[in-house]
């Protein structure tokens, strides 16, 4: 596969991924732990990099997870105990991801992790970490590990696709007939936290939570069904890194940036044309309205 | 046969009692009004009950066996307003949802459980909504969405927190006639209940709670001046004609 063929593949992995987890976050109004846990994960890859002295998938996955659900613990326990929640998230996520700052300067030059990197990404370098296995060469490992979150996560929201309806509708309900309502909102933070650190190296920190959010908003607008949603703004987050991939060539700027960016456009096309919740409609349903009285 | 029997059961907010050692039982199919002062933790209690919220103490046993172990036995229907009405899904959906305690884990709802729930939205009057988006219903047709969930639970017990807030009086006469079905039934029916106005009307036991049980049994013997007095403090009068009235809300 030709260098160009591999980004874009990158591109829309990361944009399906993020895109149908991030849908649950956006119907679970929980955005901005979203944006905690992004950060908060280089804790996790800094930290599993220490112990295992390697940039290898697995523990980074592992040690993302942990620092993920832990975010998450910690907000839900300063939340509890009165602080405010924006405050709690504000608090937890900076502290977290100050540690891992910190914890990078001890990180010598030779390894390919500082903070620019873990802030903004960089897909371009993607396709020349590849992954080799007995002396043959699979292809970016970023694609592996992306395709790997992928099929975890789609194959959990199959498998339990009730339970985590319920649990995001009624809560209450979902708790009164024995659906572990605390154990679902864990494992999508582990989703989260999974899909954050594989979309890492393509698009940093930051503009991973503009995959999370966006396509997730983006689709809510479209639809007014659960499924669809789920599906659809998987659908926008690939569309977005296509379009993106596209714009940045035609411009010649930055891939993930104008992935981000093109996240951004889908979604105010969605926000002003969506037949339903669009903002053009809405103006001419009321224009009719006005016009029938 | 007591269909639910509480015991010792104690709920705190902070370092404040919400509900401080309740014990009462509730004999099998009675319709059972909830009725209380503002902050006297009703919808706590129904919450305790069904293990929502974190308790200190308590034992809730129903039909002789505890809580965790009869769940299936055991309906709710939340206030309104703690769900989020936009939530991209239709009415149907929702009454599905009364039937996933019963499909069991990982399972899909089969074409039995999709025309199981169409049948309770009939039994509601709102079969023609069945696809409608949920954010698209009234106040009171979206009541009625819950009432035809709980009815797909298929419960033995019930639990309603606040049915009657923000209906119209069509819903409140439907959410009487299925009450007074399920009690045919031999169901047991529990229901927070604000309006003593109506109380003697609707319900056949009650429970006067502030923090704890002041009086629970059959509505003609518990439901007396006296009682109330004791339940509201100073802040009830009467009107005569056994009408009663609340002050300052």
């Amino acid at each position: 596969m030709s260098y160009s063929a591999w980004i874009i593949l990158t591109g829309c992995l990361v944009g399906v991924t993020c895109g149908v987890t991030g849908a649950l976050l956006v119907l679970r109004k929980m955005a901005m732990l979203a944006d905690a846990i992004s950060h908060t994960v280089l804790l996790g890859i800094v930290g599993a990099f220490l112990v295992t002295q390697s940039l290898n998938g697995v523990p980074m996955l592992i040690g993302a997870a942990i620092v993920g659900v832990l975010t998450a613990v910690m907000v839900q326990a300063l939340d509890s105990s009165g602080v405010q929640s924006d405050a709690a998230i504000g608090v937890v996520f900076t502290s977290l991801f100050a540690l891992g700052v910190v914890l990078i300067s001890f990180i010598g030059d030779n390894v390919h992790l500082d903070v620019q990197h873990a802030l903004m990404g960089e897909i371009a370098f993607i396709p020349w970490d590849t992954l080799t296995i007995n002396g043959v060469d699979l292809g970016p490992t970023a694609v592996w590990m992306l395709g790997g979150v992928l099929l975890l996560n789609i194959s959990i929201i199959l498998l339990l696709y009730k339970e985590i309806k319920i649990s995001t509708f009624d809560p209450q309900l979902a708790l009164s007939i024995g659906v572990p309502v605390v154990f679902i909102h864990y494992l999508l933070m582990t989703m989260v936290s999974f899909s954050t650190v594989a979309s890492f190296d393509s698009v940093g920190a930051i503009l991973v939570v503009a995959m999370l959010i966006v396509p997730g908003s983006s689709a809510y607008l479209l639809t007014d069904k659960f499924g669809m949603m789920l599906i659809l703004s998987g659908v926008i987050g690939a569309l977005s890194a296509l379009v993106g991939y596209g714009g940045a060539v035609l411009f010649d700027v930055s891939i993930s940036g104008a992935i981000a960016s093109a996240t951004g456009l889908l979604f105010t096309l969605c926000f002003l044309l969506s037949p339903k919740h669009g903002m053009i409609a809405k103006w001419f349903r009321r224009k009719k309205m006005q016009q029938s009285v | 046969m007591n269909a639910l029997t509480i015991q010792n059961l104690s709920v705190t907010y902070d370092k404040q009692y919400a509900l401080e050692d309740v014990n009462f039982s509730i004999p099998e199919g009675s319709l059972t009004g909830i009725i209380g002062p503002n902050g006297a933790g009703k919808s706590t209690l129904i919450k305790a009950i069904l293990r929502l919220i974190p308790t200190i103490s308590g034992e809730v046993t129903v039909y002789g066996k505890p809580y965790k172990k009869q769940r299936s036995l055991v309906g709710y229907v939340p206030q309104r307003s703690e769900v989020d009405w936009d939530f991209p899904t239709n009415a149907l959906d929702v009454v599905l949802m009364g039937r996933y305690g019963h499909i069991g884990w990982i399972k899909r709802p089969n074409k039995k459980e999709v025309q199981y729930a169409l049948d309770c939205l009939k039994k509601v009057g709102m079969e023609e909504f069945a696809d409608r988006q949920i954010s698209q219903l009234s106040g009171g047709q979206q009541q009625r969405v819950f009432l035809a969930r709980a009815l797909a639970q298929d419960a033995q017990v019930y639990f309603m927190d606040e049915p009657f807030v923000g209906v119209d009086a069509a819903t409140e006469r439907a959410i009487i006639k299925l009450m007074q079905e399920w009690k045919e039934q031999g169901k047991t029916v529990l229901v927070v209940h604000h309006d003593l106005q109506t109380v003697k009307d609707y319900f056949d036991h009650c429970l006067l709670l502030n923090k704890k049980p002041i009086e629970c049994g059959p509505t003609s013997d518990v439901f007396t001046m006296d009682n109330l007095q004791r339940t509201y403090g100073g802040s009830i009068s009467f009107l005569g004609n056994n009408q009663v009235m609340m002050q300052g809300g």
